[in-house]
This record gives structure tokens, sequence and C-alpha cells, in this order.
């Protein structure tokens, strides 16, 4: 199981949201007063000012996916909520991590960075900074394989997502296996 | 026309057409009672902020119109919290102002400061921090808009000190104004929904309405009558949605849940389809919700989807405001062949509910005499139930011990029939409910989520001033009595009179019940002293009258006096049996079959 919600019972919200102040402490205060378990959380305006967008991984296990959405559109500020299967969303997440990289295992880092096309960002003496943008579970990948040169400091951004595009007509449609919502609670 | 802030908010208010708000001033809310003395608005000076805000919810729950609260910063804001999260829990429209400190001060941890937006956000449906005192018409619009709209909640709008003295350009918002984008409650139902639940109605066996504080919210008492009369389905009436619908109907079987009657909830957990109306599967009414009825299958219209699925999976679940839902629910079974010409309307067959001593005087029978005649044998069933488990007490005339039920019969004897009753919560509530005959919506008023000590002197004073044209009685415990008793001296000096019957047993008596049956009678600070207070003299020191009853003779000649009161609050010390428990009981965590009944009605087989 990865620590990152790459398996199955994570799920993608992407929420859109008025941008007005304390919209994310409802938003973080709804999830630990109703006990559901956040993965990751990403915020950014969106491309309308008034308007943000929060992309969460949420763990289905805490609650029921149903409920989860459904508590969320009650919080008045959330315009919609749209629900990204793993399946039918490209995803991705940025990694930042500095990393031991003495002469002896430098080579191998600088290896390991290319292979996984990700950029060398920063240069000392004993340490590298590296950074790798691309999917979660690519991104668990590296990790997982870096972890052994020893990483002083990581941090990972979450994921944002988009629903795949339909392959048969280019319209610009969600795909089949994305759900908007469609009625506000009251 | 420019004005300040203040005066912006006053008007505001006008303008939603309050009449009365509850309140008290302090620092930061300063500048906002200044144009009060110049409004039309009533302002109710309460004695501690939780008044206000109780006062308020009595007042929305027998007017159906927000109730208004306005206090100050920190403290007086702190202190409506409990009302708040109260109002939440029982969907109750609310608005309260709270001062707060000039935005300049704002987090620097300025007297009386406290971050009401904060804490209050996880108990209020929303909240507003005012930061331009040009948004203060368009923000009192947004907030009475969702306080009474989709699901009824609370709202808060905080306004700090320096924007309340600032001044605007005076406008009002049209709808269209409002800055909601992410608020579209529903309120019609999904006809294909509709549908299939009338079908589920027209072929079930074992049916039952299973009958929340949505009905009332909705208003949508008439219609539910009508639904049940029509299909002869009998209801039940959880402790938020008492008097939706009349307890001397022959199809009412009261008040379910673990205080609830044995028919009640027996019908609930032997059902093949359950009708749940603006109710919310509350673990006061499902017991341990793996074992509730197991082979019900459910229609859950609530007009919160997140309502549904929540607690119990629903078979047909129709998000809509429930008297909208329940009008088309009518019109698709008149499609499906259910006529008009069908109903007996009233019921025919109710016999009237003998008035022995100690019997409650619910229903008689749950009759014949209603269409559908395959129902038939599950209202005979009904009807067995209620005659071997009905209420039970047993009052011992004159020397022996005061029984509380006794209290509450004779005062619902002895009052108008449409009395509006408040009640605290303990034992006392329970008996309230249970022995009170609620024939109308609207006379119950009651803190049943949160269960609040305290609530009932100020939701009755609320009440009785949302109300005026109508008696209003607080049934209390001493226990809650005394967390708010103070509001009887607003009560007195602004002359609304509430009368109170303190059904005094010197016990946090419903934590002494669960103590006597479940801690092997390990009484641990539950003891109160029946005369310490001295109530009566407690009373007169707050201007009202006061009354002590220790026998079961004196009782309805106490009542009659205090309803004979008119200009000042009436308090009646009754010293009740220390001992009464309240029956039926079912044990926290266990299931609903395993309900316990009166020990004077164990044997024999209950099924
Ligand atoms: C504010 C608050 N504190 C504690 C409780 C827990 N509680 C529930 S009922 C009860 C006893 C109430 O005593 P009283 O008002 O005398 O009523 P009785 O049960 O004796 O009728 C208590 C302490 C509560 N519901 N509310
Ligand atoms: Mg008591």
């Amino acid at each position: 199981m990865s620590m990152y919600g790459t398996d199955k019972r994570h799920h993608t919200l992407t929420v859109l949201v008025e941008n007005k102040s304390g919209v994310l402490a409802r938003v973080a205060s709804l999830f630990s007063r109703r006990g559901y378990n956040i993965f990751s959380l990403a915020v950014a305006p969106s491309d309308n000012p008034k308007f943000s967008r929060i992309t969460i991984v949420v763990d289905v296990e805490s609650a029921p996916l149903d409920q989860i959405m459904k508590q969320l559109d009650k919080l008045i500020p959330v315009v919609s909520i749209r629900e990204l299967d793993p399946a039918d969303a490209r995803e991705r997440e940025l990694l930042l991590a500095t990393v031991e990289a003495g002469p002896d295992t430098r080579g191998q880092v600088i290896q390991l960075v290319g292979v996984f096309e990700g950029k060398i960002v920063d240069v000392g003496p004993a340490h590298l900074s590296v950074m790798l943008a691309g999917a979660p579970s690519k991104l668990d990948d590296f990790e997982d394989l870096i972890r052994g040169y020893g990483i002083v400091e990581m941090q990972r951004t979450g994921r944002v997502a988009l629903p795949m595009l339909d392959r048969v007509d280019h319209r610009g449609q969600p795909a089949t296996g994305t759900a908007d919502t469609t009625e506000k609670a009251g | 026309m420019e004005l300040t802030g203040a005066q912006a908010l006053i008007k505001s208010l006008e303008m939603q057409h309050v009449e009365v708000m509850f309140g008290l001033p302090g620092g930061a809310i300063l500048p906002v009672y200044d144009p009060i003395l110049d409004s039309s608005i009533r302002h109710i000076l309460v004695r501690h902020e939780q008044g206000a805000g109780h006062m308020a919810q009595g007042y929305a729950q027998v007017t159906g119109r927000p109730g208004v609260a306005i206090v100050t910063s920190g403290p007086g804001a702190t202190n409506v919290v409990t009302p708040l999260a109260d109002a939440y829990m029982d969907s109750t429209p609310l608005v309260v102002i709270t001062g707060q400190v000039a935005t300049t001060s704002i987090g620097t941890d300025a007297f009386q400061e406290s971050d009401i937006t904060g804490i209050t956000m996880g108990i209020t449906k929303h909240n507003w921090l005012i930061t331009d005192a040009a948004d203060i018409p368009r923000i009192v619009s947004e907030a009475f808009h969702v306080a009474t709209t989709g699901r009824p909640g609370p709202v808060l709008i905080d306004i700090p000190k320096d924007i309340a003295q600032s001044t605007m350009e005076w406008y009002w918002p049209s709808p269209g104004d409002l800055d909601l984008p992410g608020y579209r409650p529903v309120t019609e139902g999904d006809p294909a929904l509709i549908r299939e639940a009338a079908e589920l109605l027209l072929t079930a066996e074992r049916p039952v309405i299973y009958a929340g504080g949505g009905i009332l919210k909705a208003r949508a008492a008439d219609a539910l009558r009508e639904l049940a009369e029509r299909t002869g389905i009998p209801v039940v009436t959880t402790l938020m949605a008492r008097g939706c619908f009349p307890d001397s109907h022959p199809l009412c079987l009261g008040m379910p849940g673990m205080h609830g009657n044995y028919t009640a909830v027996t019908a609930m957990q032997k059902s093949d389809l359950l009708i749940a109306l603006g109710s919310r599967f509350d673990d006061r009414v499902t017991g341990r919700v793996n074992a509730f009825a197991p082979e019900a299958k459910i229609i859950h219209v609530d007009i919160d989807p997140a309502e549904h699925h929540k607690v119990r999976r629903a078979d047909v679940a129709i998000a809509g405001d429930c008297r909208l839902v329940i009008e088309e629910l009518l019109m698709a079974l008149e499609s499906l062949g259910l006529s008009h010409s069908d109903a007996t309307r009233g019921g025919s067959g109710g016999t009237p509910s003998d008035a022995v001593a100690g019997a409650t005087a619910a229903a008689g029978s749950v009759a014949a005499g209603f269409p559908r005649e395959g129902l038939a044998p599950w209202r005979s069933e009904l009807s067995a139930w209620q005659k071997r488990f009905p209420l039970v007490y047993d009052q011992q005339p004159g020397a022996g011990p005061l029984k509380p039920q006794f209290v509450v019969e004779q005062l619902r004897d002895r009052t108008p029939e449409d009395t509006i009753v408040a009640s605290g919560v303990g034992q006392h509530q329970m008996f309230a409910s249970q022995y009170w005959q609620f024939d109308h919506p609207y006379t119950w008023v009651n803190s049943g989520g949160l269960g609040t000590m305290g609530f009932a002197v100020p939701s009755a004073i609320g009440a009785k001033v949302g109300r005026p044209d109508k008696m209003v009685w607080a049934v209390d415990g001493d226990g809650c009595f005394q967390m708010t008793a103070q509001e009887l001296v607003t009560a007195s000096s602004e002359r609304i009179p509430v009368k109170i019957a303190i059904l005094n047993n010197a016990y946090l008596g419903m934590v002494r019940q669960w103590q006597e049956m479940f801690y092997e009678e390990r009484y641990s600070e539950v003891y109160l002293s029946p005369d310490l207070p001295d109530y009566v003299g407690w009373a007169e020191a707050m201007g009202c009258v006061g009354i002590r009853v220790e026998s079961s003779d004196d009782v309805g000649a106490a009542i009659d006096k205090a309803n004979s009161v008119d200009d000042r609050p009436v308090v009646i010390d009754f010293r009740t049996d220390a001992f009464e428990k309240v029956y039926p009981m079912v044990a926290a965590g266990a299931s609903n079959d395993d309900i316990m009944v009166d020990p004077s009605q164990v044997g024999g087989n209950p099924a």
C-alpha cells in the first residue's frame, strides 16, 4: 500500500469553492469533525478569480464516498464537486527532495533522476536537490528507490487531476466514470 | 442615504420583518445597540446569552420564523455556542449576531476577542465575518435565506466594531443580488422515485410511517395526515415530531425510540416498510443499528441528501421538501389506483381512549375502517400490543409519593388542548413527551439532538413571545431549572407569563436511573436535594408566583391557580417520587427487540 494514496480506497475529489476567506478551514474542519481521512490536499486559484479549486484525495474506508461528497456539498461556499476515479483521470504530483549524494553515490543518484526524467534543481558538496513531476505512483516508485541513498528532506505537493479525454469524441466532455454532483444539499 | 454599519444592520433586520430579538449588549456590539432605540424591533434583555439563544429557538420552533439573538464579542459570543449547537442538531432557523473587536485588532488577542466564526464553523449552517459595511444588507439577506431554506439551521453574523461605526450607502438587495453560487437547495422530489415509493406503499403488509421533525419544518402536517388516512398506514412521531400527527388519531402509534412506547418501537422493528419522512435514523430511535427493523425496506424522504444512506441504506431515497414530496406521492398513489373514495376521512373505528388513571390517553386502537383491507391484520396486531403494553404508572392517592407522570397527565387535562409545552432534558422530558397528548403541530418545544439541560425555561419564554395567544407551560427538571432559571427575571420584567412545572425529584434523575440500572445502584454525584434551593422562595425573588405541591391531592388546584395568573410567570415546585424510572426503555447499544417494559408488565409472551 502506498502512503500517498495511489491504491483503490483512495478517490480524488476536485472541488470548486468560492474564493472567500476561511473556505479551506471549513473544508478541513468538516473532514476532521466527521472523521474523514484526507491523504492529500492541493489548493490553487482556478481560471475564474471568483473561485478556487481544491483537489482532495480521500480515504473512502473512513466513510463512504457518497457521504463525504454530500457533506462537502452542504458547505455553502462549495460550488461543485467532481469525483475522479483514478482509472479515468490524469493525475499529477510534484516531488522535491534533498538527498545524500556524496562522491560515492552522486553518479547513481543522478542516473536515477535521469531514468525517472526528473531534474536536479540544486547542488551542494554532499547533497543534491531533485525534482520530479508525474503520476503519483511514479513518484512513489522514485521515492522508494531514492530512499536507499538517504533522504534529508522531502516534500510532495499532493495531486491535482483532470478527467481523461474521450478517445473517440474530442469535444472535451468529461469521460465516463466521472461524476458531477447534480443537486445541492439544503 | 448614508447609514452607519450599525444602522444598516438594524434596518436590514427590519427589512427581514424581524419583530423581536433576544440579547444583551457589551463593548464590541455597543454601536449596534444605539439604533435599536429607534427601531420597531422589540429587544428582550436576557440575563445570560445562552438564554437569548434558547429563547430565539423557542420562538422559531413555534412560529416557523427565524429566531434572532444579538450578543457582544468574546464571552457574549461563546455563551451562545450551546444554543447554536442545539439549533444545528434540531435544524432550527436562527440568526445570531455577535459583536467583534475592530478589524484592526483581530488576531491580536484583543480584549474580548474570540474567533467565533472559527468556533462555530461546525455548529452553524454557515457564518459570516463582515469586513465592509457595504456588505451588510447583502450578508443579512443571505443569512436569512440560508437559515430558512433547504434544511433550516442556525447562522451567525460577526460584526467588528469599526465596521458597525463606518458608513455605507444604503441599498436593499434583490434576490438576484445574493452571492451564494454554491447554495441550491432541492425542493421537489424525483417523480420516478416517487412512483417507486408509491408502489412499495401499496404492496407492503406491515408499513409504518416514521415521521420526523422535517414534517414540521416543511409544514407538512396536513399532507402527512392525508397520506396516512388515504393509505391506512400507521404513524410514529419521533421526539422531534411530536404534534405533527395527532396523538388522538386512531392511526397514531406515538413516540418510538429509547423511551418510546412498546407499540411504536415494536411496530418499526417488525415492519416490512418504513416510510421515513423528515427523520434521520437517530441512534435514540434505532437502538443498535444493525438490529434495527431488519425486515424493513426503507423509503427515505429528506431535504438534506446527506441524510440518505448515512445510518441506514434506503431502498428509495428521495431528496426533497416533505410537503411537496408527500403531495406528489399522493398524486402518484391516485394514478396507481388508490382513489379518493377509498379514504375514510378521520377514521371511523377509533375507540375513544379510556381515561383510566395510570393508562395513557394515546390512541385507543389502530382501527379498521381505513382503506387497504390488506393492512387489517397488521392494524389488529398493533392494537393488541397497544392493549397489552400501554404506558403505566401507579399513583396511590393521598400520602403516597407524587408520581411525575400523574403531574404531566393533570397538566395535560387541565390546560387548553393547544397549550405549548417546552421541556428540559431528562426523565421529565420523556414523561412530558410520553404522557402529553399532542394534537397540534408546533406545540412541543424541545432539545432533541443535543439534549441541552436548561433549555426549558428560556425556550418557553421565547415560545410565549412568539405565540402570546397560547398558554405556554414548561415541564422542567430540578437539575435543568437550576441551569437557566435566571431567565425568569427576564420574563417577569418583560411580563411574559410563562408557567413552569418543576418535576422536583431531588436528583439528576435520568442519570440516577442509569446508575440504578447499569451501575449496580452506585449513585455517583446525582443527588441535588429537594429544598436547596428553596424553589418557591427563588421564584418569588424573581418576580414569579411560587407554589409548592407535595401531595397528589393538591396537584389539580395548583395547576388551576397557575392557569389563572396572566401577568407574571408561575413556578410550581412539584415534589415528585425520586425513584420513579422511565419505561419502556431500550438500553444504550441494545437492540430495539430487547425493549424493557414496566416491571408490572413483564411475564407472558410479549410477541
Ligand atoms: C448541559 C447538560 N449537562 C449534562 C447533561 C446530562 N444529563 C442528561 S439528563 C440529566 C439529568 C437532568 O436532571 P433533571 O433536570 O433534574 O431532570 P430529571 O432527569 O431528574 O427529570 C443530565 C445530567 C445534559 N443532558 N445536558
Ligand atoms: Mg431531577
